[in-house]
């Protein structure tokens, strides 16, 4: 396969294989040199790293705060800046130099913080993992045409819902799709992974599609 | 107003048609498509099927967002 041929298993693409080290950037040649090295300069490094690190995850907080005091903010800001340091420290040898290093770090930040946000907001509530909304549109009052229209395609997939989808399946649709569960707290509720959950995801929707488009 | 949640919830349920890379692979990929992005190259050629992603999990495309949004305030501040 060549360097830059997306495979496809099961309907989804992995990731391109890295095409080899790209030509870095001199600010991210020095800042992964330096994270390279020992002693001083690699204390220095680190310290220069988080600082821009918590840069990113305050960044994103500050995005996502969905009802966080000053106080929360700034300790998930600094957990998320810890945590993405042992990451970007952990994979270091990953980096392909296709972005600035920067760039590359700050992906570790920002992930690390919007995880804990959405967890954070959902710390204290019960999982929907029923559909909530769904089963009113199996009836609702006539609107106009257009409407009844998009109803009534819901209403089918409502159905094939129970007909198609494993039980699995349907939990995992419902509560992302229908009840808007954040993927990252489902997955951390079912001790699974954010990739497992969304390859689950992935796999109901084509069943769906594929039965929608043999029945319409 | 109905309408348009109806529309989002039939969007939610059935996600992107196209062929589209999963989570862990939009993470390995989001530095290089968000700085061709932010070039204004095709970074929808380079890697294909992560923009399909972005469209069907919305926490990917929160965290695309974001980087994007923080390396155009790098950009913005010459850093």
């Amino acid at each position: 396969m060549s360097a830059t041929t997306a495979t496809v298993r099961g309907g989804m693409r992995t990731s391109p294989v890295a095409p080899g080290r790209a030509a870095l950037d001199p600010e991210s040649q020095e800042l992964l040199q330096a994270l390279k090295s020992s002693g001083r300069a690699y204390d220095e490094a680190c310290v220069r790293l988080h600082e821009l690190l918590l840069r990113a995850a305050r960044f994103e907080v500050a995005r996502r705060r969905r009802g966080l005091t000053g106080a929360e903010a700034d300790m998930i800001a600094t957990e998320a800046a810890d945590d993405a340091l042992l990451a970007v420290l952990r994979r270091l040898d990953d980096f392909r130099g296709l972005s600035k290093f920067t760039t590359w770090a700050y992906k570790f930040a920002l992930y690390e913080a919007a995880v804990k946000v959405r967890k954070h907001a959902w710390r204290d509530r019960e999982l929907p993992l029923e559909p909530e909304t769904l089963g009113l549109l199996h009836g609702g009052t006539p609107g106009p045409e257009e409407d009844m229209e998009m109803r009534e395609r819901l209403g089918k997939i409502a159905a094939a819902m129970d007909d198609v989808l494993t039980p699995h399946q349907r939990r995992v649709l419902v509560a992302l799709a229908v009840n808007g569960v954040p993927i990252d707290v489902l997955a951390e509720r079912l001790s699974t992974t954010r990739g497992a959950l969304y390859k689950t995801l992935h796999d109901a929707r084509v069943k769906l599609r594929a039965h929608m488009e043999e029945t319409t | 107003m109905e309408d348009q949640n109806t529309n989002e919830l039939l969007g939610r349920l059935l996600g992107p048609s196209g062929p589209e890379i999963g989570c862990d692979a939009c993470f390995e990929e989001l530095d290089r498509y968000v700085e061709l992005e932010s070039a204004g190259r095709d970074a929808d050629a380079a890697v294909p099927g992560l923009r399909a992603h972005l469209d069907g999990c919305p926490a990917c495309r929160e965290e695309h967002e974001s980087l994007l949004a923080l390396v155009s305030e790098d950009q913005g501040s010459g850093s």
